[in-house]
């Protein structure tokens, strides 16, 4: 059985755990070939911005491992344009994720698309099991 | 319905661990199926058997146990937020060099695997805890 999973990912990478303990659910999750989308929102739009250094605060930059999650078959990856918006952050902010199609002759796809708030509702909407991180 | 449950949050601190326990009860007092509590976060330390909370206060792992007990109930914690909160079973203590376990009667250690089959396997999947 195949059930669409969303990961709804809300605070900032750094502060609390969630962020990289979602991810790791991502990752594990990946290997049970779900229908699956990640959507970020609020603070959560942080946890995939360029050049993050934790150099200073003593916890470990996992932001490089987003970049494989298209080699995981992750490639869903909403972001509310909204949340970059307060935030004064474009898409050029955030990490170049791609994934390799393999519908199209394996081209090379970015897997971030930026949502309103109304596309968001609609994805929610759809989705059979929701993380909320 | 057949139920599946996570719970974010640890004992004490956040009262969704109680609203979690709460939930799991009456469902299963309703006559519901509940496959599977998974404990994530600090979740995991309501699996602890080493709290001695006031006696005039609940504890809430032993609650756990006793309805994982009647109910044949699976409790799952999840390895990973385990070991880094220092909550082991006799065997994950064994293989990481220390000197006591703590997990309580009842919950078993295991993968986040546990927690999306759970979301497959579940009409609903019940989150408590932010």
């Amino acid at each position: 059985m195949i059930k669409k999973f969303l990961y709804l990912n809300r605070k900032a990478p750094y502060g609390t755990v969630y962020a990289l303990e979602s991810l790791e659910v991502v990752l594990i999750g990946a290997a049970f070939d779900q229908d699956v989308s990640l959507a970020f929102i609020d603070d959560g739009v942080y946890q995939l911005t360029k050049a993050q250094n934790t150099d200073d605060i003593g916890m470990k930059n996992f932001s490089p491992t987003y970049r494989a999650l298209g080699d995981y078959d992750v490639n869903k990856i909403f972001v509310d344009g909204g949340s970059l918006e307060e935030r004064g952050l474009t898409v050029d902010d955030l990490l170049p994720l791609t994934y390799e199609d393999e519908d199209d002759d394996w081209a090379e796809k970015p897997s971030i698309r930026v949502v309103d708030s109304g596309e968001l509702a609609a994805l929610i909407d759809e989705q059979d099991v929701i993380f909320s991180f | 319905m057949k139920y599946g449950i996570v719970v974010n949050t640890g004992p004490y601190t956040h009262q969704a661990s109680d609203t979690a326990y709460h939930f799991t009860a009456a469902a299963l007092g309703k006559g519901h199926e509940v496959f599977r509590v998974f404990f994530y976060h600090d979740g995991v330390n309501n699996g602890t058997r080493l709290g001695v909370p006031p006696q005039d206060d609940r504890n809430l792992p032993e609650k756990w146990s006793s309805l994982a007990q009647q109910h044949d109930l699976d409790l799952v914690v999840c390895v990973a937020a385990a070991q880094r909160r220092g909550l082991l079973d006799a065997d994950e203590a064994k293989r990481h060099g220390k000197d006591a376990d703590n997990i309580a009667p009842g919950f078993r250690i295991s993968g986040l695997g546990q927690l999306i089959e759970a979301g497959i396997e579940a009409d609903r999947l019940v989150v408590f805890g932010d």
